[in-house]
């Protein structure tokens, strides 16, 4: 015979449910930071920057080719700061993608498991470096080693910058682009084997294509680190802006500007401190565009195994 | 009821000659090692020429790990050990043996896997792959054999308006009948199939069946299968295996009708498996 | 029948064949060479450079203009006053979204939105995060230059990396036990506290540590707000020897971390600060290390240990 719920027994419940829900909403709150916190980068990257434009034509900002924004003739020319960072990204992702891509390929579909267990956690070490660390090492002992081979080459410039860089991006190219690789079920592969294929016919062949989206985002996500990339260029690469594609020579970059700008003493408010919020904003806007670039590539080409 | 069933099916099929049959190939005293755990025991088999051979047995009874012997697919994988011989005629090579290479077994055979497995390429390239792997260029020669295996798998006239869509729009019947398109578009000289319908709903396995039956006319076929009447349907010789050994092989309609082993019997007639 | 003809044109193909095999094994090695003798100069350049530095002084003493008696006292106090601050924030955050996106998230376009986001801040560059905290914490939330702004603006930069590992770790465990528990009678935070927590910890304590990691080596954030780069003073100790004992005054405090100080001895041209740059940086790297070190092998042993 079933017992009738006591009243004390329904208080007890009405308790548990406002507890339980209680806790869901806090915990809601916590997955809605993320939320907040985009909404403050937008918040605070346009309303600084919406000061800034209304001095400086969007125009001139785009089409000017000098930087100089403290100066009484001031130039806000973004395109200076751009070729900066065009130039190093451009060098590191000319060693990051192709080295990743090999080294991906080479630890999903030839290396022993041994080589596999050791080679993975090294190159996340290789990845946990602090870029600081990795600035110092491009600014006093890569850019030595090159001018080794080319002594006319500055103390300050963005090849040794860029190379740096370019090592420190392999990781994230690798093991993205490998995950996605070791995803690609083992019935594609035997299916190829099995028509008498090497193992480089069916990784080049039938695995990099079957896992195509997956490295495709991981080119993007490296694309998106080297262009945000700030100590590796504020320390080698000089903080002189520069508008220049020639990677042997000194240039600001975008983020490097920034950091600049933070170390001198700009009173709160000066159009000297709006112009980093303006520079921000270009920088967001372009890994924004890029984030959605690989989620449209991945929406696209997804395949469902 | 499974012995009328199975003897009604055996009487559809078109008769043979058995004094005509051909070796092709022959498995001698085969054993096979998983690490220590031996999975094939002292296995011996003759697979004739322009027939359909199967292979029936209940699960784990090792007959898939026997169809992947013939063309090296274990090695592949670490720890497997390989005793005796598959010989490949009419220049009795042994398949197994180590001075041989696996790739050059595997483009002599042929291979359609239980789950089909297209590549993420249109249907052209996944026919053409293996005639790209053997060097073969772009080009008329390379359409007409796309061609001629897309209609030996009875797929040509479903594929033709569409041969440069990704494989993957197509119906798991489609990409199976694929699949054995792509494994016949090399003239493989022995082609295996590992349990090829039991992925397929009944009307795509009844498509395969048939195309097995015209297929043999050109080829020969070693097909696995869990299905004792589609074994019955099918194939000329039937070997029945159990735990890793070859209980008994023989022509399909005395295996069926009158076995010679009580093991065979108790299988057949659904006493266990 | 030609076989003979056949195989001969069969096995030159196949020898071909295999030899593109081999070159791209070999460059395969090559690749990851690259990256493990870049990793070597690294480490061994600074090693070689800052370990005859590292003394009991270098620890214990402010920076100061004269090279020989400079130390990271100031910058390593600082550092970890700033990594509490984003611990005490990242992880209940981090842990509590990543629970709620998997245990409590319905399927509707807020969920979508929240996940959008997480994936998209995973992106962003690490100086925007700053920009964001000098706009909003150091002058419109008024918390100043401090460790605070400091620790606030890290916790949202590793935010993302506690999210993923927690939702990872979490995703490993079986449904069966979920079930199992609700079968029991249990609530769902009580699932959540009792089953859930506890058996993702381990996956979790990995992605707090390498979050962590992460965290001690930026730098551009930090400069963004105005850490200060020549410190010679540390910030107010958080334990007084009067009533209440304990004091938050530290949080509004100027500051200094460990990249920051090496950074500014980077950019000085003497030799000797140079090697007291080394010397920091080796100090840094041997800590990532030792931390991406401690993640590593904690999830190596999870993997053992767990047998679903």
């Amino acid at each position: 015979m079933p017992t009738p719920l006591s009243s004390s027994r329904l208080s007890q419940r009405r308790a548990r449910i406002v507890r339980e829900r209680a806790i869901e909403v806090v915990l809601f709150l916590a997955a809605l930071v993320s939320v907040f916190t985009t909404v403050g980068i937008v918040y605070i990257l346009v309303k600084e920057s919406v000061v800034f434009f209304q001095q400086v034509s969007i125009v001139d900002f785009l089409t000017d080719t000098q930087w100089t924004p403290l100066f009484d003739d001031a130039h806000f020319g973004i395109m200076v700061l751009l070729s900066g960072t065009l130039t190093s990204s451009v060098v590191a992702l000319a060693i990051a993608i192709p080295l990743g891509t090999v080294i991906a390929i080479y630890l999903s579909e030839f290396a022993p498991f041994k080589v596999r267990e050791i080679a993975k956690p090294f190159l996340e070490l290789l990845g946990g470096v602090p870029t600081i660390v990795y600035g110092f090492f491009a600014l006093l002992f890569v850019t030595p080693v090159l001018q080794w081979f080319y002594p006319a080459l500055p103390g300050f410039n963005l090849l040794s910058a860029g190379i740096v860089m370019g090592i420190m991006i392999i990781p994230y190219v690798s093991s993205i682009s490998e995950d996605a690789m070791r995803a690609v079920p083992m019935n594609l592969r035997e299916g190829s084997y099995a028509m008498g294929a090497t193992r480089f016919q069916t990784a080049t062949r039938v695995v990099v294509p079957a896992a195509f989206s997956g490295i495709a985002s991981a080119y993007i996500l490296g694309i998106s680190r080297a262009v945000g990339e700030t100590m590796i260029l504020a320390v080698a690469a000089g903080m002189q802006p520069n508008l220049t594609f020639n990677p042997l020579e000194p240039a600001a970059t975008i983020t490097a500007y920034i950091v600049q700008v933070a170390l001198g003493d700009l009173p709160h408010g000066s159009i000297g401190y709006q112009t980093i919020f303006a520079a921000g904003l270009t920088l967001m806007l372009f890994t924004l565009a890029c984030n959605i670039g690989g989620h449209l590539l991945r929406k696209r080409f997804r395949e469902t195994y | 009821m499974a012995a009328v069933a199975i003897s009604s099916a055996i009487e559809a099929r078109p008769g043979h000659s058995a004094a005509t049959d051909v070796p092709k190939a022959e498995a001698k005293n085969l054993s096979f090692y998983y690490g220590e755990y031996r999975a094939l025991t002292d296995l011996d088999l003759v697979v004739h020429e322009h027939r359909v051979t199967a292979l029936i047995g209940p699960s784990g009874c090792g007959k898939s790990t026997f169809l992947r012997c013939f063309n090296r697919m274990h090695d592949l994988y670490p720890g497997n050990r390989y005793e005796g011989e598959i010989r490949l005629y009419p220049d009795d090579t042994n398949l197994l043996a180590p001075s041989v290479d696996p790739i050059e077994v595997r483009m002599r055979l042929s291979m359609v896997f239980q789950k089909p497995n297209p590549f993420p390429k249109s249907i052209y390239e996944n026919v053409a792959y293996g005639l790209r792997v053997r060097g073969d260029r772009s080009g008329r020669a390379l359409d007409e054999k796309v061609e001629a295996a897309l209609r030996g798998a009875a797929l040509w006239e479903e594929a033709k308006d569409r041969l440069h869509q990704l494989a993957f729009n197509l119906s798991g019947g489609q990409q199976q009948r694929l699949c054995i398109a792509r494994a016949l578009a090399t003239d493989p000289e022995l082609l295996l199939f590992d349990e090829p319908t039991s992925a397929l709903d009944p009307i795509a396995t009844a498509s395969i069946e048939e195309l097995i039956a015209e297929l043999k006319k050109k080829v020969t076929i070693l097909i696995v299968t869990h299905n004792m009447q589609q074994a019955a349907r099918v194939s000329d010789y039937t070997a029945y295996m159990y735990l890793g050994k070859l209980i008994e092989f023989g022509h399909t309609d005395e295996l069926f009708i009158k076995p010679k082993n009580k093991q065979t019997e108790d299988y057949i007639t659904g006493r266990f498996g | 029948m030609a076989y003979a003809k056949d195989l001969t044109a069969i096995r030159l193909l196949i020898a071909s064949h295999k030899r593109w095999d081999l070159v791209f094994a070999v460059c395969g090695v090559l690749a990851l060479m690259v990256g493990i003798l870049t990793f070597t100069a690294l480490f061994v350049d600074m090693a070689l450079e800052g370990v005859p530095r590292l003394s009991w002084d270098f620890f214990t003493n402010y920076p100061s203009r004269r090279a020989a008696q400079a130390g990271i006292l100031s910058a390593w106090v600082g550092s970890c006053l700033v990594m509490v601050v984003t611990a005490v924030v990242a992880v209940p955050l981090g842990v509590g979204a990543g629970l709620y996106l998997e245990e409590y998230a319905p399927k509707n376009w807020v969920t979508d939105v929240i996940e959008i986001n997480i994936t998209n801040l995973a992106g962003v560059p690490s100086i925007v995060y700053g920009l964001l905290a000098l706009g909003l914490f150091v002058y419109q939330f008024g918390f100043g230059q401090s460790i605070l702004s400091a620790g606030l603006t890290l916790a949202l930069l590793i935010l993302p990396v506690v999210i993923v590992a927690t939702r990872e770790a979490i995703r490993s465990i079986p449904v069966g036990i979920r079930e199992g528990a609700y079968a029991l009678g249990a609530t769902q935070w009580q699932v959540c506290k009792d089953h859930i927590v506890p058996y993702s910890s381990a996956g979790i304590l990995t992605g707090i540590i390498i979050g962590m990691a992460r965290a001690i080596g930026e730098t551009a954030p930090i400069i963004t707000i105005g850490a200060l780069t020549f410190i010679a003073f540390l910030p107010p100790s958080p334990i007084k020897a009067e009533p209440p004992f304990i004091s938050f005054e530290w949080l509004t405090s100027p500051f200094t971390v460990m990249p920051i100080q090496m950074f500014n001895w980077t950019s000085r041209p003497e030799a000797a600060f140079l090697q007291n740059a080394a010397a920091a940086g080796f100090v840094l790297v041997f800590m990532t290390l030792a931390m991406n070190g401690l993640a590593i092998w904690l999830r190596y042993r999870l993997r053992k240990n767990i047998k679903w």
